[in-house]
């Protein structure tokens, strides 16, 4: 393992119920850097992070975290690397029955002895740096959409981890919150000297932020490099997915059998 | 042809029930490895009790009230046609303590905290909210699980205790005060009758076993619920299902064992 990267990613193979979700995937994640996944819904790219967390085990290959091959850890050294790790999911995913404060409290209680007024200061600075501490009395119930994922952020970094992983951290989010999520996950990246790792579909705010991007299609590595790179490149599926092209590679029309046949026309 | 499907569709039925029961266990098991964490910090199983127990009480006491009348109300109906009304409050403090007590109130915990923890914690998970906590290092089943299980097997005596206090008080009423069975023969006779360790104790034993399965069957089926609305909705079925029948059968056993010959 490259003492430079934190992550790597090799050989790594994943089949479910016979169908084979990951193929040959090898990928390395530079200590520092904020590297994107991007590719198609349904391409294997959430499989993809659920192995780096050490949630799924692969068929073939392995997944390597700051020197450990996650898929061969029991589960108290899998926990232990998981105190390294952030991850921002989806919908952000907060405690329904507490209060913002309290879910950035959340680890902070559960994994450390420190006392409560250390936890205090701790959670108003990670509430502060994502610009919500006058809504820490809140339930997740009375925030926006994008408000709810910058309290899951806050969540995310409150044990300062080495790797952040973010699944999708952009969808449903009005252009006002895609902005400021996107800076603050660059901003927390570089301000904790974390490594990150983002799931994404979008483009724009992508180019922005992330410093190399991975494309997956059918659960296989088809390009990778800068977003600069990415978008001058002349592969037909990084083409119409970058352009949001409507046929390519990837067709508009689902296949099926003849239309006409369909429409019961004779020939 | 029809046969060999026909064994085969039963033979996987019972394999999969076997199989559920396996996975069942398990899970028990599980949550009594993982208790330690919760007693030592008995805030999370206080906090639960509030919400399963506390919040059970108004309908406890209301249905407890009500049965509490009807039996007051048969009760003097059949005892009046051997003379013996006077007997009207041991009929109506055996009837609660023994069996009423517990049985109802653990039919109304089932489809109130029952079900509302499984929609809870069926939807935790539909919203990736107990991926969250694994992914924060946090085992599931010591936070959420074990805490809301012991809060169900504490409240459980307590609830059926309160059913059967207040269905005597209903019986009173109905008997004493409407009916005008004689106050000194209602309550001695109840107090002469009703053995501690015959009667209410095995009313306490009865009500920490149902206490036990109910809340087992609920979180389960809420950790085993698929992640949507449907999932979650056929979880909640299936606890108060599941739950009420095996109150019913587990009562017909434990009074066999506990009553026979006495």
């Amino acid at each position: 393992m490259s003492l430079n990267s934190l992550v790597e990613i090799r050989d790594l193979n994943f089949t479910y119920d016979k169908r084979p979700v990951l193929q040959g995937i090898n990928m390395t994640f530079p200590k520092g850097k904020l590297v994107a996944i991007m590719g198609l819904s349904g391409c294997g790219k959430t499989t993809l992070l659920r192995h780096i967390g050490g949630a799924l085990k692969p068929t073939k290959g392995y997944v390597k975290m700051d020197g450990q091959v996650m898929h061969e850890l029991d589960q108290d050294g899998l926990y232990a690397m998981r105190r390294k790790m952030g991850m921002l999911f989806q919908f952000g995913a907060l405690f329904t029955d507490m209060s913002v404060y309290d879910n950035v409290a959340f680890q902070m209680r559960e994994h450390t002895d420190l006392p409560e007024e250390i936890i205090h200061d701790l959670v108003i600075m990670k509430l502060h740096a994502v610009g919500l501490r006058g809504a820490q009395h809140m339930m997740p119930s009375e925030l926006s959409g994008g408000m709810a994922r910058r309290v899951a952020l806050a969540r995310t970094v409150a044990l300062d981890p080495m790797l952040i992983m973010y699944d999708e951290p952009f969808a449903g989010l009005d252009p006002i919150s895609l902005t400021v999520i996107g800076d603050l996950i660059r901003r927390l990246n570089d301000a904790l000297g974390a490594t990150s790792i983002s799931v994404t579909h979008e483009i724009q705010e992508s180019r922005k932020m992330v410093d190399s991007v991975y494309f997956m299609a059918n659960g296989v590595i088809v390009a990778e490099g800068t977003p600069d790179e990415l978008r001058a490149s002349d592969k037909d599926f990084v083409r119409q997915f970058v352009h949001g092209e409507m046929d390519g590679p990837v067709p508009f029309h689902y296949p099926g059998v003849d239309y006409r046949q369909d429409l019961n026309l004779r020939a | 042809m029809a046969v060999t499907n026909i064994i085969r569709a039963i033979g996987r039925r019972v394999v999969d029930a076997v199989w559920r029961i396996g996975v069942v266990a398990r899970f028990f098991f599980l949550t009594l490895i993982y208790s330690g964490s919760c007693f030592r910090r008995f805030h999370l199983i206080i906090k639960e009790l509030f919400s399963t127990g506390v919040m059970s009480l108004i309908i406890i006491v209301v249905a407890g009230l009500f049965v509490g009348m009807v039996l007051g109300l048969q009760g003097y109906e059949t005892l009046k046609r051997y003379g013996s009304e006077s007997a009207l409050g041991v009929m109506v403090a055996l009837s609660l303590v023994r069996e009423m007590g517990p049985v109802v109130a653990a039919l109304l915990f089932a489809s109130r905290a029952g079900s509302a923890m499984t929609a809870e914690i069926g939807l935790m998970k539909a919203t990736e909210q107990i991926s969250a906590m694994e992914m924060m290092a946090v085992n599931p089943i010591a936070r959420i699980v074990a805490p809301r299980f012991w809060a169900g097997v504490i409240s459980m005596p307590f609830l059926a205790a309160m059913f059967s206090a207040v269905g005597i008080f209903g019986g009173y009423l109905v008997g004493v005060v409407q009916i005008g069975v004689d106050e000194g023969s209602f309550w001695s006779q109840m107090q002469a009758a009703v053995d501690f360790r015959e009667d209410i104790m095995n009313g306490i034993i009865k009500s920490l076993v149902f206490g036990t399965v109910v809340t087992l069957i609920a979180l389960f089926e809420g950790f085993d619920a698929p992640p949507t609305a449907e999932g979650v909705s056929g979880a909640t079925t299936r606890t108060v299902v599941t739950s009420s029948l095996a109150i019913l059968m587990l009562d017909f056993v434990l009074t066999a064992i506990m009553f026979r010959g006495a």
